[in-house]
């Protein structure tokens, strides 16, 4: 009885440990590279289907879609991104993700080639974001994370799906 | 046993000021020369389901007052006592007092004691013939007039209680309920508690008392005066009776600095006795009338403002006409039958069932649309809700300014979508504010300009299209064209020889911290502007619309859609995308060719139509459309629309069909889109996005 009481304790103590500091990211590609969204702004999973252009916007708002009576934009995160187009195929992939400002919560999708895992990341083994230059701009990465020799880029949502004027429009 | 009675609050909340509303609206109605019973006892009604409901809810402080209220009502059903005046005052005033005191208990707060016995001490006098001779009583002040009745009643009692005037201490009124001894508190104790205060006097009243054999010795029938003389706070006497507050009335009020008439709390009985009429310093209170009065006025003004604006928020929820559900219950019936008769057909289905199986379907759409319309009626208000209020407000504020203004409803039973009903009220409170205030001229003026004294103001709700229009038209001085072209050139808003249209003039009353009053005064002029009003109003779908003819009175034309949740749509198509065009703002379409429209400058398209140039805006140039064959005029169709009081032609690539489309916000997950107001499913899912007509037009000008 007692031994067993202590086993639990055990597993308890690294139980906890990994929920202090690990985090869970969805990981999907886009061309060669492996980007990763905090697993808890993630709705749901979706294909790629065709959407209703929106006018006079960036090109990379593509329009929007009806998802279950809302109507929800959808983003290319490859031309976010500046990276070449990709045809969409049956594989074409959109990531529904959530998120939250001062209690209001949007819901968008964001294109992207396809979702490859759900990963464990220690918190501490997160890397701070070098200078990339004009190919991304260093403000939507929160850091790198390297799983299986992979380099692994890590997306704020937030200000990812923060769209120009939006929240001038608010304001 | 113990049913939870909170759950009924909200039921019973609502009756209550739909009651009021009731017997407001009656009260005003009341013609002083011939007394129409049913209004009475319409009133009579009001009154006595609010006392049964409020008893029924233990808010006895509620119950008592609508009692006497319902006393002095039954002896006017009864023709024993003349409808007069003063009296309606007053029973207007309890009304309000009673409004107040249900918000005070359906927000939890506490309901202030000492104005609800002002207002039950004047019923008081008007029930024992105090204030009935006099007639001069200024109606504004009912609660006052009680003042001098009591002079009038009781100047014995003057001299008595002047002496006690340097006294310190305080007067307390104790009225335990019958049930106070099974709750296991004992007066007794109360009293000697105080006792120990400072030196107490106690006056039993044993009026209550039944006969010794219907006594019921665990029943408390006594109620005491007390008074407690001594430098004591009030919170220490508080103290004393913590335990008993929930099982009794009581009223605290100082010895030294009593300014208003006592309120007597005492379980009422029809006709109080002599022995009840309020008996405290008397003489004080008159002199400081003068200054209390007035700044009971403006508290007041202040109050109803607060608290019109505060009810308007609620009404979460509203009442249906059985009638209508009735109607809903058959369509959904209906809507079962047809399923499961389509469901018949589907099972072992073979083609010659197909016309059977179309059948179906056409009587399911059928089905499908009614019952929409059903589920939306049932959303729907008639335009009273906020009609209703207007009358006590042109009441009110007619007399302040002494002038004699009449206003008529027409339309009241116009149906209208709960929320446009609940957000349009703030607008016409200032809208008619304005009409009462700068639109009736004084009647003397109105005298000496050949009109009646008493002006009209018609407040008139109709359905035009798919559109509710309301009306403000009063019949006062009208506004003066050149006085607002003067102010607009004086604020720079327009240039000096600017020449405007009389519809543009009259639009300038809507641009901010415009104003052509020589003074504010406390009932317009300030807090919300025209400019806000017309926001309001734009941001319900609506526009607002100013016909006015110097001396003869004003029209101002509110057009709101009736429903913000579903809208009338042209289906369009440029290129591959479709769009939804408001049916509303169509005012026709034209198959057009290439030479029909004229270039102006190489760039801008206008189009003839009927002897008038309109612009034209092609939907593929604006909205970068670059699927499906490029526009050929001849092949394209042009839609005349109306944004904004301008015309103007869309040039599509075809026309779709009617139908109706559920408007779903673009903002909620994403943003504004010029041009756009909102976005709609189609029927094989995908999204439309309906045109903002009004802004397109703007849009295209840029």
């Amino acid at each position: 009885m007692v031994q067993q009481a202590e086993n639990k304790d055990i597993d308890q103590y690294h139980y906890s440990k990994n929920l202090d500091n690990a985090v869970q990211y969805l990981s999907f590609a886009l061309g060669q590279e492996e980007y990763g969204v905090d697993i808890l702004r993630v709705q749901e999973i979706r294909s790629w289907e065709p959407v209703s252009r929106i006018p006079n916007v960036p090109c990379y708002e593509k329009g929007v879609v009806n998802l279950r009576g809302s109507i929800v934009p959808i983003l290319d995160l490859r031309e976010r991104f500046n990276l070449s187009k990709a045809e969409y195929t049956p594989l074409t992939v959109v990531v529904v993700l959530q998120t939250g400002d001062n209690n209001k919560t949007r819901i968008m999708g964001v294109v992207v080639d396809s979702v490859s895992d759900v990963i464990s990341v220690d918190k501490t083994e997160i890397q701070g974001a070098p200078d990339f230059g004009a190919k991304v701009s260093n403000e939507f990465i929160n850091g790198l994370v390297s799983v299986n020799e992979r380099m692994v880029m890590l997306l704020d949502v937030d200000k990812l799906l923060k769209l120009e004027e939006l929240d001038q429009d608010e304001s | 046993m113990s049913i939870d009675m909170s759950q009924f609050h909200q039921v019973f909340f609502e009756e209550c000021f739909e009651g009021l509303e009731a017997m407001e609206s009656g009260l005003l109605t009341l013609d002083m020369g011939a007394i129409d019973s049913e209004i009475i006892n319409t009133i009579f009604r009001g009154a006595h389901s609010i006392k049964g409901g409020s008893g029924t809810f233990g808010f006895t402080i509620v119950a008592d007052y609508t009692h006497i209220m319902e006393t002095l009502l039954d002896e006017m059903r009864d023709g024993r006592r003349q409808v007069t005046q003063p009296a309606v005052d007053v029973l207007l005033g309890s009304v309000d007092c009673l409004r107040e005191m249900l918000t005070a208990i359906q927000n939890e707060r506490v309901v202030d004691d000492v104005s609800v016995a002002k207002h039950k001490t004047a019923l008081e006098i008007v029930l024992n013939g105090g204030s009935m001779e006099k007639e001069s009583v200024s109606p504004v002040e009912p609660e006052w007039a009680s003042v001098d009745a009591v002079v009038n009643i009781a100047p014995d009692i003057i001299e008595e209680k002047s002496v006690e005037l340097a006294e310190q201490g305080w007067k307390i009124a104790f009225c335990p309920y019958l049930d106070l001894l099974k709750t296991g508190n004992d007066p007794v104790r109360l009293f000697r508690e105080l006792n120990q205060l400072g030196e107490l006097t106690t006056i039993a009243n044993i009026q209550d008392v039944p006969g010794f054999y219907e006594i019921d010795p665990e029943e408390c029938n006594i109620s005491w005066d007390l008074k407690v003389s001594g430098d004591i706070s009030e919170d220490e006497i508080r103290e004393i009776f913590n335990w008993v507050e929930g099982d009794c009335e009581m009223d605290i009020q100082s010895l030294a600095k009593v300014v208003k008439p006592a309120p007597v709390i005492k379980k009422v009985d029809p006709e109080p006795s002599p022995v009840s009429t309020p008996n405290n310093p008397v003489q004080k209170l008159v002199e400081v009338k003068p200054k209390v009065v007035a700044e009971a006025k403006k508290a007041d003004a202040q109050d109803s403002v607060n608290e019109t604006a505060k009810t308007t928020v609620k009404a979460s929820s509203i009442r249906v006409d059985t009638d209508k559900i009735d109607t809903l219950i058959n369509m959904v019936g209906e809507v079962v039958i047809t399923q499961s008769m389509l469901g018949l057909v589907g099972e072992n289905f073979t083609m010659d069932k197909v016309g059977q199986l179309k059948r179906g379907l056409a009587q399911l759409e059928r089905h499908t649309r009614d019952l929409q319309q059903s589920v939306m009626n049932i959303r729907m208000l008639p335009i009273s809700f906020v009609f209703s209020r207007f009358p006590r407000l042109v009441h009110d504020i007619s007399n302040k300014l002494d002038k004699k203004i009449v206003l008529k409803l027409v339309g009241e039973n116009t149906e209208v979508d709960k929320a446009v009903v609940e957000l349009i009220n703030d607008p016409l409170v200032h809208l008619i504010r304005n009409s009462l205030d700068h639109g009736i001229e004084m009647p003397a003026d109105r005298v000496a300009a050949g009109k009646s004294e008493t002006g009209t103001i018609e407040l008139k709700a109709y359905h035009r299209g798919g559109h509710i229009v309301i009306e403000i038209i009063d019949d006062g001085r009208g506004l003066d064209k050149d006085k607002f072209l003067a102010k607009a050139v004086e604020k720079g808003l327009i240039e000096e020889n600017n020449l405007l249209t009389e519809k543009q003039i009259f639009e300038l009353i809507f641009m901010p911290g415009f104003s052509t009053a020589e003074q504010l005064t406390d009932i317009s002029g300030r807090g919300v502007g025209m400019d806000v009003v017309r926001r309001n109003i734009q941001s319900l779908g609506g526009n607002i619309e100013i016909i006015s003819e110097l001396g003869k009175g004003t029209t101002i034309a509110i057009h709101l859609p009736l429903t913000l949740a579903i809208l009338d749509g042209q289906s369009v198509a440029v290129g591959d995308e479709t769009y939804i065009v408001p049916l509303m703002s169509i005012i026709e379409s034209i198959n057009i060719t290439e030479r029909m429209l004229n270039k102006v400058a190489g760039k801008g398209e206008t189009f003839r139509l009927r002897n008038e140039y309109l612009p034209v805006i092609r939907m593929r140039g604006i909205f970068n459309v670059h699927s499906g064959n490029p526009t050929k005029p001849k092949e394209g169709v042009l839609v005349v629309v109306e944004g904004q009081g301008e015309l103007c032609c869309l040039l599509v690539d075809e026309l779709l069909g009617q139908q109706q489309v559920v408007i779903k916000s673009l903002e909620a997950n994403y943003r504004r889109v010029e041009g756009v107001s909102g976005a709609t499913i189609l029927g094989d899912g995908s999204v439309a996005l309906i045109l903002d007509v009004p802004g397109l037009v703007r849009f295209s000008i840029r």
